[in-house]
């Protein structure tokens, strides 16, 4: 059953470069190049050091509420039709979402460097209030830039920051949204690298970033894992997370890359449809690979190497690059990658809501409506375990709106 | 055409050595804030005395760069900026200015999307003279590095503060035309260089190379680059120039009857003192 699906293992990335096949590496302005390799350096150290690990573990029990459920969601399974439908329940953690599993691993990380303060990124605003309060909790400062946009569109998540003791430090340049917020982070960085640790919110960036925002989200699918042998007695046919950066999907994914009969499926954001010009954030259906914020991978870009800004429903998603691994596993056919509207992910947001009393998060909306295309095409044996990997609140004022309801 | 061994950069720093006097380098991004203007400027400077000239090329997220050049790249891109577009500047230019050498400064990406060899044989072919790619660390040069010297082109590379004594041998070796010491941890035009910290630096860098050493990124007035081409082999002086060509604009951000006399008024005051 665990055949591996090549003689080599497809864990054993990056290299020494920080390199999946030709994706990734570390494409950053000299004077923060020193900085990441200390990052790198510190980072191997915690690694082999089983007290680092420990504390972090601590941490994700009694601080986020790990493990995180598998819940079979026999109602939607039902209304579809089809294959059985499991959620992998990371929307119950702490904060709300899966963000804060790889910020408490990168905080620990910080303190270990004996760093005085954390910037960090935000989008949706879940990877802002993780790390806020992780800040909160270990006492060091922290400054979160956020798209001007953005901050308009979660209020509540800026607020929650705020509330956290943190600075929120609206970007206004490019078009305001998450690639904007990570270019200013990176500015800030270069300009305060010596007492600065910069938390990134996912799987991209330059080395070792990817690499160790996949290692800490990886406790996703390794629960995941043990989860479904213990429940079913088998291991998935199908794994299915949306993809903003790639976090909670390469954290999913990465204990099962060996499993041969576990098919991936990777949901980017559709926005208004792959077709429409700059009408979606779908890095690897719309995009081509390139250089941008630290490593090289598919990007939304023009003719002329100009990185568009895409647009998504969800604040999570919109984001131009994908995490290198992500085009690395692309490239080898391991993981499929497919777009979903926002029409389909504001659809399955109110199935779910309504069927099982769980509301989503955008973002994971829209791995929910690719389940729901697959689900009803596939045998009642087959099961299909998606990445719950943010709980909806955030979200409600921004879906009444498209709705048309006025709260 | 350059020709191996005596690149036009070499060249001038040579002489400059000769004259017994730091070299003022200065940097406008091409486009800004519209072709023909942004040209006038270019074929003004020689005159006005930069001695060489970076050109930026205009990218979306210039990683960097502080709020000024960022503003400047908009405006560029709004004009129709393009890597083609900013080689045709620089034929134009070499129509009729054969010395003055040609940097263009920007990020790798443009450079990949228009295919890094094609880039470094066009760039050749139009008389650019160097390269510095701010996001291309000697370890990621792989992609263009064989391409620019199969053209004679020199990478110029950035060595910063932050560069430190472990890293700084290789990232000199990887080095040609020049180096660009970046004077501040920070992006371009936010911080005050700190000259002291940069002329205790030098010596470092000094005893890993015999390149000219060029001083950046937070120059902004004409003491301070008289004082850094006196430290070093010259001044870089980028984000004052383009401040004052943001300030000459219109409401519109449109050019004025005085832009171009804005910047190169600007530069003869930093030549002044650079040969003070
Ligand atoms: C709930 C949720 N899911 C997904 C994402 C997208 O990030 P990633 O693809 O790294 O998981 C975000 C980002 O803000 C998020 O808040």
């Amino acid at each position: 059953m665990n055949k591996p699906l090549l003689p080599n293992s497809l864990r054993t990335g990056p290299d020494e470069a920080g390199r999946f096949g030709t994706f990734g590496g570390r494409y950053v302005a000299e004077t923060l190049m020193p900085c990441i390799l200390e990052v790198e350096e510190a980072y191997k150290a915690a690694r082999a050091d089983p007290s680092f690990e420990a504390e972090w573990r601590h941490l994700l029990q009694h601080y986020v509420g790990r493990p995180s459920p598998l819940w079979h969601a026999k109602r939607l399974t039902a209304h579809l039709g089809g294959a059985q439908v499991w959620m992998k329940r990371d929307e119950l953690n702490h904060t709300g979402a899966h963000k804060i599993n790889a910020v408490l691993g990168q905080i620990l990380l910080a303190k270990r460097m004996g760093k005085k303060r954390v910037i960090a990124e935000t989008g949706a605003g879940q990877h802002g209030v993780a790390t806020a309060t992780a800040c909160a909790l270990f006492d060091l400062p922290c400054t979160v830039f956020m798209g001007a946009t953005d901050v308009e569109r979660q209020q509540p998540n800026v607020f929650r920051m705020k509330l956290l003791g943190a600075e929120v430090v609206p970007v206004t340049s490019g078009a305001a949204t998450l690639k904007d917020a990570m270019n200013d982070a990176l500015r800030h960085w270069v300009a305060n690298v010596t007492d600065t640790y910069y938390c990134i919110g996912t799987v991209a960036g330059p080395h070792p970033y990817p690499q160790m925002v996949r290692d800490f989200q990886s406790v996703i699918g390794e629960e995941a894992r043990a989860q479904m042998l213990e429940a079913t007695g088998r291991l998935p046919d199908t794994l299915v997370a949306a993809i903003g950066g790639g976090s909670n999907a390469m954290g999913l994914f990465h204990p099962f890359l060996d499993d041969a009969s576990v098919a991936m499926h990777g949901v980017e954001a559709g926005g208004h449809g792959v077709d429409v010009p700059n009408g979606h954030a779908a890095s690897l259906t719309g995009g081509r690979p390139g250089v941008l914020h630290g490593n090289r991978t598919y990007l939304l870009q023009d003719e002329q190497g100009q990185i568009l800004e895409g647009h998504s429903i969800s604040a999570g998603l919109d984001y131009p690059g994908i995490g290198p691994e992500h085009s690395w596993l692309h490239e080898l056919g391991r993981v499929q990658y497919m777009a979903i509207t926002d029409k389909e992910a504001l659809e399955a947001f109110q199935l779910c809501t309504k069927l099982e009393g769980i509301i989503p998060a955008l973002e994971p909306a829209h791995a929910l409506a690719h389940v729901m295309k697959i689900a009803p095409t596939l045998p009642a044996d087959h099961i299909i375990c998606m990445n719950m990997c943010g709980r909806g609140d955030k979200d409600i004022f921004a879906v009444a709106k498209h709705l048309g309801v006025t709260l | 055409m350059n020709q191996p061994g005596k690149s036009r950069i070499a060249s001038k720093f040579a002489a400059l050595k000769a004259a017994g006097r730091g070299a003022l380098v200065t940097y406008v991004q091409g486009y800004d804030p519209d072709p023909a203007t942004s040209m006038a400027i270019l074929r003004g400077l020689p005159g006005a005395g930069a001695d060489l000239i970076e050109i930026g090329v205009p990218f979306s997220d210039p990683m960097a760069d502080g709020p000024i050049i960022q503003a400047a790249g908009q405006r560029a891109l709004k004009a129709g900026a393009t890597p083609a577009g900013v080689l045709a500047m620089v034929r134009d230019f070499r129509a009729e200015d054969d010395a003055t050498p040609i940097i263009l400064m920007g990020y790798l990406n443009p450079i990949l999307s228009y295919g890094p060899e094609r880039f470094c044989t066009d760039a050749a072919a139009s008389g650019v003279d160097g390269l510095i790619v701010v996001d291309m660390p000697p370890e990621e040069s792989a992609d263009l590095a064989p391409f620019a010297t199969a053209q004679g082109l020199d990478l110029i590379r950035l060595i910063a503060p932050t560069t430190d004594d472990a890293r700084l041998p290789g990232a000199l070796r990887s080095c040609s035309g020049f180096i660009y010491y970046v004077s501040i941890t920070g992006i371009t035009g936010t911080r005050a260089i700190g000259m002291a910290d940069v002329a205790a630096n030098i010596p470092r860098i000094r005893a890993h190379t015999d390149l000219p050493i060029a001083i950046g990124f937070g120059i902004r007035t004409p003491d301070d680059a008289g004082q850094a081409a006196r430290i070093a082999d010259g001044a870089v002086v980028g984000s004052s120039l383009v401040d004052a060509l943001a300030k000459s604009l219109d409401a519109k951000g449109q050019a004025t009857p005085g832009t171009v006399r804005a910047v190169l008024d600007t530069v003869r005051a930093l030549a002044n003192a650079v040969r003070g």
